[in-house]
């Protein structure tokens, strides 16, 4: 190891303990020692850790804010379950069917992130908050609007803007299934999501962000963040770097999202709010901007808490509120950044990483 | 080595300032360049023809328009009125990134590093244009980015150590003294193989031992990589050593070219700096 370099090890501390954690769960879990509750959370905390990641692109590592990762995740979800669900007579094999759902889920966020990304990363300051705010409320407008169901004739889809139409307009043949019943949401859907699909979810995640990060593009998206002048006086395009970082992260974030849609028998759009944007976006914060292994624990950290602390009832989102806030002024404290920085020194030097990637 | 030599004559404020002899082709000609802020002519009736392997000096006191001349060469701002031609091209529709294709490389004033990234990443992302490699090749590690990744990490030993920087590649670039950044900026604008570097007072904030060295160092880039070098600084003395020519700008207008010793005695360029005679006997 000594030959490494430090962000080589900090990455490898990331992908090990993914894989422990991953292990000893699923050990758990199936000899029945965990809670029902718990472990019906391990798929979402997957997913959620996939969104902290790839949002952590975004707005720690290019330095845009973004507030409608949850619209990509909407995205991928119900184009995912529409994949997922549609191909079952096609190809039997699920956990092909839930690749194959996660890589529609990808695309089909990854060509939302170009519509939305665009326009808006050509401009200076924070149009991107602006208008990432607007996709998360539009996107879920939309897909309310959907009615889509398919026959041994294919995929029928509708356009319900009118709010007049139903199932019955799809025309459906005997035996055909409707997959998305406009506000309804999606119902009725296989739940094909795994424990250990989501950890290679989580895996693959984590190897496209941190390699990207390590390679000239990642280089290039930060030194646009250091300094936008600077970087174009080197010949870097702004617009191009920044428009990577941000379809990638949507990308990621849409395959997370299938995963998650199918792991539930039924989903409604509103599920993916401004709300849920916000929570990854407090994920990302307290995990550290620009810190990868951060994003991982502070989504598994803050995804557990509320369920941990159902007994507290009425008292659950106060205590989750002084939680935040205590976190907040521990790691902004000079001493505890200090006493974390010599015990890193004494700890295996280098496992963690002093003030991210 | 073949020096460029330059026959140049000291001229007066008004009236026609002719051009320079700069030998053979030059790399760098403005045709009565100007900009205007809002009916403000910052920068009027600029003329300036640089060698290919020149060394010239832009000089003149606080305010006289030198970096704005910088930020038009490298496109930050648009000329409204004249022409640039950089190495035989016109660069009227070029943007800044186009422009540091072409191959004009530049430092800044103030210093613009990319201050939480590496020494070493730094002067990376100067060289990778020349290094590419896509997007992909880099996350799935493809053996171009091994290649590339190494030629770079060599090539960026080889251009710090041009400093004797090499020890502190991996340091995180905010974190270097002043007069280190300096030089690392030099070091990133070179990695770009620029065949123009422009030095926006690459000396400010530097002791005089720091300045000696500096101005050494400068003549050794133009060396060996054989390329031209404008340098635009305040302080007059600084530039007498090491440019071959020198241009003097007062309120945005060129004032006297000359060699370092025809400078020196320019009326007109001392009073520009010193104020009038007559003024300093009162």
């Amino acid at each position: 190891m000594k030959g490494l370099k430090k962000t080589t090890k900090v990455d490898f501390a990331t992908y090990i303990g993914v894989t422990i954690a991953f292990i000893v769960m699923y050990i758990l879990q199936s000899g029945k020692h965990l809670s029902n509750s718990l472990s019906g959370q391990l798929v979402p905390i997957c997913c959620f850790i996939a969104m902290a990641v790839s949002l952590n692109l975004v707005v720690g590592i290019s330095g845009e804010l973004s507030l409608g990762h949850a619209g990509f995740m909407s995205v991928g979800a119900f184009s995912g379950v529409v994949a997922g669900m549609s191909l079952s007579n096609v190809i039997p094999s699920v956990p092909v069917r839930l690749a194959i759902a996660l890589i529609v889920g990808a695309l089909f966020a990854a060509v939302a992130g170009i519509i939305v990304g665009v326009p808006v990363l050509r401009l200076r300051g924070d149009y991107l908050a602006i208008v990432t705010l607007a996709f998360g409320q539009i996107i879920k407008d939309l897909i309310n609007c959907l009615i889509v169901g398919y026959d041994s004739r294919g995929l029928h889809i509708i356009f319900n803007v009118s709010g007049l139409k139903s199932v019955t307009d799809l025309h459906l043949e005997e035996g055909g299934k409707a997959i998305i019943k406009g506000a309804q949401g999606a119902v009725g859907v296989t739940k094909m999501a795994s424990f250990p699909a989501g950890y290679i979810l989580v895996m693959i995640t984590l190897i496209v962000v941190l390699n990207m990060v390590r390679s000239s593009t990642g280089r290039s998206i930060m030194a646009i963040r250091d300094n936008r002048i600077a970087a174009e006086s080197v010949g870097l395009n702004i617009t191009k770097y920044k428009l990577i970082a941000f379809v990638t992260s949507a990308a990621l974030a849409g395959a997370a999202g299938a995963l998650y849609g199918l792991n539930y028998g039924s989903l409604v759009s509103s599920r993916f709010d401004f709300n849920t944007s916000i929570l990854i976006l407090v994920y990302v914060v307290l995990g550290g901007l620009g810190n990868i292994w951060g994003s991982v624990i502070g989504a598994t950290v803050l995804y557990i808490l509320p369920e941990m602390l159902r007994s507290f009832s009425n008292y659950r989102m106060l205590i989750y509120a002084v939680v935040l806030i205590l976190v907040m002024l521990l790691t902004n404290n000079e001493q505890f950044k200090r006493w974390r920085g010599s015990m890193a020194e004494k700890l295996g030097r280098g496992k963690r990483a002093e003030g991210g990637v | 080595m073949s020096q460029q030599k330059t026959r140049m004559v000291p001229v007066p404020s008004q009236g026609i300032i002719p051009e320079r002899d700069v030998g053979s082709e030059p790399i760098l000609e403005c045709r009565r360049l100007g900009i205007e802020f809002g009916g403000l002519k910052a920068v009027d009736d600029f003329n300036l023809t640089v060698g290919k392997t020149e060394i010239a000096g832009l000089i003149g006191p606080n305010g006289a328009g030198k970096t704005t001349i910088t930020n038009l060469l490298t496109k930050v701002y648009q000329p409204t009125h004249g022409t640039i031609l950089f190495d035989g091209k016109e660069t009227s529709s070029m943007n800044t990134v186009q422009v540091n294709r072409a191959g004009i490389a530049r430092t800044f004033q103030n210093i613009r590093l990319f201050s939480s990234l590496s020494v070493e990443e730094n002067v990376k992302i100067g060289l990778q244009g020349h290094m590419p490699y896509s997007t992909l090749t880099g996350i799935l590690r493809l053996p171009r980015y091994w290649k590339n990744e190494k030629r770079m990490h060599e090539r960026a030993l080889e251009l710090l150590s041009i400093f004797d920087m090499q020890d502190l590649a991996d340091h995180v670039a905010g974190s270097l003294p002043y007069g280190a950044q300096r030089r690392l900026e030099i070091v990133r604008a070179l990695a770009t193989s620029p065949k123009l570097l422009l030095l926006d007072e690459p000396a400010a904030g530097m002791n005089p031992s720091e300045t000696a060295e500096l101005m050494a160092n400068i003549r050794k880039i133009r060396d060996t990589f054989q390329i031209a070098v404008l340098l635009i600084e305040h302080d007059m003395k600084l530039v007498m050593g090491i440019c071959e020519g020198i241009a003097v700008l007062n309120y945005g207008r060129l004032i006297a070219k000359g060699t370092p010793e025809e400078i020196q005695k320019n009326p007109v360029v001392i009073e520009a700096y010193l104020g009038k005679q007559k003024e300093a006997d009162a």
